[in-house]
């Protein structure tokens, strides 16, 4: 019943990988299966909820619809190749300071598709921000963190001294 | 009036952190003496998370880890016949099926109601119920073999909703229950309402329906369990209550609970959708005992919808008699719960649709029925706010169409009239600390109010709403007189100090209120604390992470702990630096002489005095809440060592063409006591208010009632959720009105501020174009019919036309404090209510 294993290259987070799996999977269960990335999580693996957003030649894709032989040759980026040595990105970095993964679970993909868009988009407007999240879900925060998390990475990506908003942290009093 | 009559508690009576002693909880402190509480901090699972490390349960593996797939009814309700798995033992690779035979004994959440098998036994009750589980060596094989299962059904008569359940007793879901295919049967009088009504200057009734809808967390249930020939199990799961699961798998599975092991890994999300114990848990346990080999269990999300638990369904008419100022003489409420299949969390729902009416406005006189029906349809249990979103939506929907009645601004009508702080409401709930009026005055400020109500453009309209919630129920799901909360401490001596605690992390933030709470006692910074939580064999018990409970209840424990630590290193300290032992501060990492701060020595080397002269530095800590007032049956739900309180402002655009609602902004103001960590309670009023604002507007959980009962949309992309275009601005004002029961007089934040969302919402709407959407979600489709009834000069309004005559037993009378109760019933409650022993069942 098994098909015969497919063996593929590509850049995995920068660096050059080589993996064999059966044809039929998906670059989410190739990732989480067989190079044993969890950090990639899956919320419905039918394209829905963008939980398992990578980065595919830096563009956001939705690995549970990419299959993993589709991606032979090409760039991936998981959340484990956003953090610079032991630092934090500043992404990551603003994410954390802000509250804006609380279960952490959507986490990854909201960095990578946040990740692409500064990339394209340095100094980025909410409403941008807000059109680049779309299609990622988030059921703990409300999104409004994550926004502020992206103002504050972009800003310190720009090389601004930038800190959270006292008002982000504590609400009026 | 009744004002004169309030009566006024001397002082909220804390809960105790010495079961059986003498409460001996911290006094509130100003905020200025506090070194690490009420920061905002990062919280100590955050690196971890943005890393993309922690593990949640789909990211475990195990060296030969089978799969289970469950095979699951596809008819709403059917008597099982016969199961034939021959064919699928056969498959290669398939290496255990389980049949509800295999797993004879019933569980579930309640005592009361034990209504679950893990495998259908006798009959399925939903569509996705399920009835067989397969161990295999991969996902592929397990589900191939899910299709050689042949299973004989005898399809009955579904019962499509709550009101097809009041019509048709026959055939009945259950074979208990308190009549036909109603569940629960609820009728509590506080005082005589009808000679409030007559006292009234005037009297409405509404009626109101809140639809179903469901938790929706982006982790999907995962679960792993692994068997040793010792007779050890172990289980990792994604649940909020491993506490309960672990009894739950001690008695299906007959095994002593001493050999069972669970551990709760951080929850992808839950809200209250991860809190039953589930058949998937149960099975891969029972597959793991069977094949000798760990078993993996990750639900799809269509399972996710059908596991459910989520909010009820629930019909609601609610009179109220007021005075022309706004003053309440009396209330009577009634609710109807769809209950779906089975009773999870039910009776307790059904209870807390009529608790909390009492908690923000006096009411002299209360009168409250609930019912809940059984449904074939997924279970629904307690969703954020549980059984209370409803009746809140209900009541401020109705309070502002009162106020308009009475020609009174909704603000101020608010304004009257309020719960004193520290007094008894008609329905015996102990009410401390009170910040709703400061709320109410800073989201009419905020939200500039009296310029924008009846003032804004066609189209336009804002709306006003409050509400309260519970810190923690003051009654554990089953009965027992042991602590809600238990903590252990080790001082290491390097300094590190490890807090032990059955907490469980959902994202609330709970890990990091432990470290800081520690920290803040033993002056150190958060991130010298390991946190070990949610794991049956290493941590004191903790009920779960439901009911706004943990930071009160773990912080109560977590502090009494530190202390106890704190003054056992203090007594060999002062010795050192020979001071006396009540000067001895902890702070900045150090131990020192408060009146010469030079004086001292690191925490480290005062652990190692303390380790040396009296051993092991290890501290326990624990917390029980106090008893409740009420003394009648049913009095069990409600009661709640502290109350939160919050006031919400919404603005609408509403296209009068189309029926869309837009809500660019919502203002919240949220009475928490005392922020423990700020920044987490920002987190939780901003993920609440977008819960309430889906809840408000499109979620709903929609079954195809005419055709087998099937969910309409068991997919994240066709159940309605809000994305960020969705999403509005909210600008939030926390109130801090310290409670003395609260660790540092902290209350809850992560339920409480969802409740007002959806009748400031639909308050908004009549504000904007002049109709009543008395049913959630606020749909296009019904915001158009109402328009369109108000162009025709018909009831402008869109929402249930009645309420059906229930068999409600006799009332439960019980006088309010005002007229000399004792809390007691005056005639006895019913005799044959077994029910209620779970949740009031401390009297016994």
């Amino acid at each position: 019943m098994p098909d015969a294993k497919a063996k593929i290259g590509f850049e995995l987070n920068g660096e050059p990988v080589e993996v064999a799996f059966a044809p039929h999977k998906t670059l989410l269960e190739v990732l989480r299966e067989d190079l044993a990335l969890t950090g990639t999580k899956h919320g419905c693996e039918l394209g829905e909820c963008g939980t398992c957003t990578v980065l595919l030649d830096g563009a956001p894709v939705l690995s549970c619809l990419v299959l993993g032989l589709a991606c032979e040759g090409r760039r991936v980026k998981t959340v484990e190749g956003l953090a610079q040595g032991s630092r934090l990105h500043p992404l990551q970095e603003a994410f954390a300071a802000l509250g804006a993964a609380q279960c952490g679970y959507c986490t990854p993909a909201f960095l990578l598709t946040a990740d692409a868009l500064l990339a394209d988009n340095p100094r980025p407007n909410r409403d941008d921000i807000k059109q680049a999240l779309s299609g990622n879900l988030c059921r703990c925060t409300g999104y409004i963190k994550i926004y502020e998390a992206v103002e504050l990475a972009a800003a310190r990506l720009r090389g601004e001294k930038a800190e959270p908003a006292r008002e982000s942290l504590y609400g009026r009093r | 009036m009744a004002d004169g009559k309030r009566r006024k508690v001397e002082r909220s009576e804390g809960g105790s952190t010495k079961p059986g002693g003498p409460s001996n909880r911290p006094t509130v402190q100003p905020s200025h003496d506090f070194r690490v509480v009420g920061k905002a901090l990062r919280k100590v699972d955050a690196t971890a998370k943005v890393l993309g490390v922690t593990k949640f349960a789909d990211d475990l593996s195990l060296p030969r880890m089978l799969y289970c797939k469950l095979l699951r009814s596809p008819h709403p309700h059917a008597r099982i016949v016969r199961i034939d798995a021959a064919r699928a033992l056969a498959l290669p690779g398939v290496k255990a099926v389980l049949t509800g035979k295999d797993l004879p004994i019933p569980f579930g959440i309640l005592p009361v109601s034990q209504d679950e098998h893990a495998l259908a036994l006798d009959k399925a009750r939903f569509v996705g119920d399920p009835v067989a589980g397969v161990a295999a060596v991969s996902e592929e094989v397990a589900t191939a073999a899910l299709d050689l299962i042949a299973v004989e059904y005898e399809p009955l008569r579904p019962i499509r909703d709550h009101l097809d359940a009041v019509e048709h007793p026959e055939p009945r879901i259950h074979d208990y229950g308190d009549h036909g295919n109603l569940h629960k049967l609820i009728n509590l009088e506080f005082g005589d309402v009808e000679a409030g009504f007559a006292e009234a200057e005037l009297v409405r009734e509404d009626l109101l329906f809140f639809e179903g809808n469901t938790h929706l967390p982006m982790e999907q249930h995962a679960a792993v369990a692994e068997w040793s020939p010792d007779g050890k199990l172990t289980l990792w799961s994604s649940t909020q209550t491993p506490h309960y699961v672990h009894r739950a798998l001690a008695k299906v599975l007959e095994l002593p609970p001493a050999r069972v092991r669970v551990i709760a890994t951080t929850n992808g999300g839950a809200f209250g959708g991860k809190s039953d114990p589930f058949s998937h848990e149960i099975v891969v346990a029972k597959l793991a005992m069977l094949t000798g080999r760990p078993v993996k269990i990750t639900l799809t999300r269509e399972e996710v919808f059908y596991c459910h638990r989520g909010r009820h369904p629930t019909l609601m008419w609610v009179k109220t008699g007021v005075k022309k100022d706004g003053a309440i003489t009396a209330m009577h409420f009634k609710s109807l719960l769809d209950g779906g299949g089975y009773g999870s969390y039910g009776v307790a729902s059904t209870y807390y649709t009529g608790a909390l009416q009492t908690v923000t406005h006096h009411v002299p006189r209360y009168k409250f029925q609930g019912a809940r029906a059984f449904t074939n349809k997924p279970p629904c249990g307690p969703k954020r706010g549980h059984g209370t979103p409803q009746p809140r939506f209900a009541l401020e929907v109705h309070f502002d169409k009162i106020a308009e009645q009475l020609g009174i601004d909704p603000a101020d009508f608010r304004l009257k009239h309020l719960v004193p702080p520290h007094s008894l409401t008609a329905n015996w709930l102990r009410i401390g600390s009170m910040g709703l009026a400061e709320c109410i005055r800073k989201v009419v400020a905020g939200s500039g109010w009296k310029e924008q109500y009846r003032k804004l453009p066609y189209g336009q309209g804002v709306g006003l709403a409050c509400s309260s919630y519970i810190t923690g129920a003051g009654l554990p799901i089953y009965w027992n007189a042991m602590p809600h909360s238990g903590v252990q401490l080790k001082c290491d001596r390097g300094g590190g100090v490890t807090v032990f605690c059955g907490s469980t992390e959902i994202g609330q933030g709970s890990d990091s209120v432990l470290a800081i709470i520690v920290a803040e006692v033993l002056g150190l910074d958060p991130f010298d604390i390991a946190v070990v939580a949610a794991d049956t064999d290493l941590t004191p018990v903790d009920l779960g992470s439901y009911s706004s409970r943990v930071t009160l209840m773990t912080g109560n424990a977590a502090i009494q702990a530190a202390e106890r630590a704190r003054d056992l290193i203090a007594r060999h300290a002062a010795l050192k630096l020979e001071a006396p032992v009540e000067r001895i501060t902890f702070a900045g990492g150090r131990v020192f002489d408060a009146a010469s701060p030079e004086r001292g020595i690191s925490f480290s080397e005062a652990v190692q005095l303390a380790e040396a002269a009296a051993g092991t530095v290890g501290t326990v800590g624990s917390y029980t809440p106090a008893a409740g007032a009420g003394k009648y049956r049913g009095a069990g739900v409600g009661p709640s060592p502290a109350y939160s309180y919050c006031a919400c402002v919404a603005l609408v655009d509403v296209d009068p063409a189309t029926g869309i609602v837009r809500v660019p902004k919502i203002w919240i103001a949220h009475d928490v006591g005392r922020s423990i960590n700020a920044a987490a309670v920002i987190g939780q009023i901003e993920g609440s208010i977008y819960m309430g604002l889906g809840e408000a507007l499109m979620e709903e959980m929609a079954y195809r009632g005419n055709r087998n009962v099937v969910h309409k949309i068991p997919s994240l992309l066709e159940y309605k959720s809000p994305t960020t275009l969705e999403m509005c601005d909210v600008i939030t004002y926390v109130v801090e009105d310290p409670d003395p029961n609260g660790p540092f007089g902290a209350k809850e934040c992560g339920q409480g501020p969802l409740l007002p969302v959806p009748p400031a919402v639909a308050n908004a709407v009549y504000d904007a174009v002049g109709v009543r959407i008395d049913e959630v979600p606020i749909t296009p489709e019904k915001v158009f019919k109402a328009l369109r009834r108000k162009e025709k000069g018909e009831e402008p309004r869109f929402g249930p036309l009645g309420f059906p005559d229930l068999p409600w037993p006799e009332p439960t009378r019980v006088a309010p404090p005002w007229e000399g109760g004792d809390g007691r019933a005056v005639e006895g409650g019913r005799g044959r209510e077994k029910a209620v022993e779970v949740t009031a069942g401390r009297r016994r």
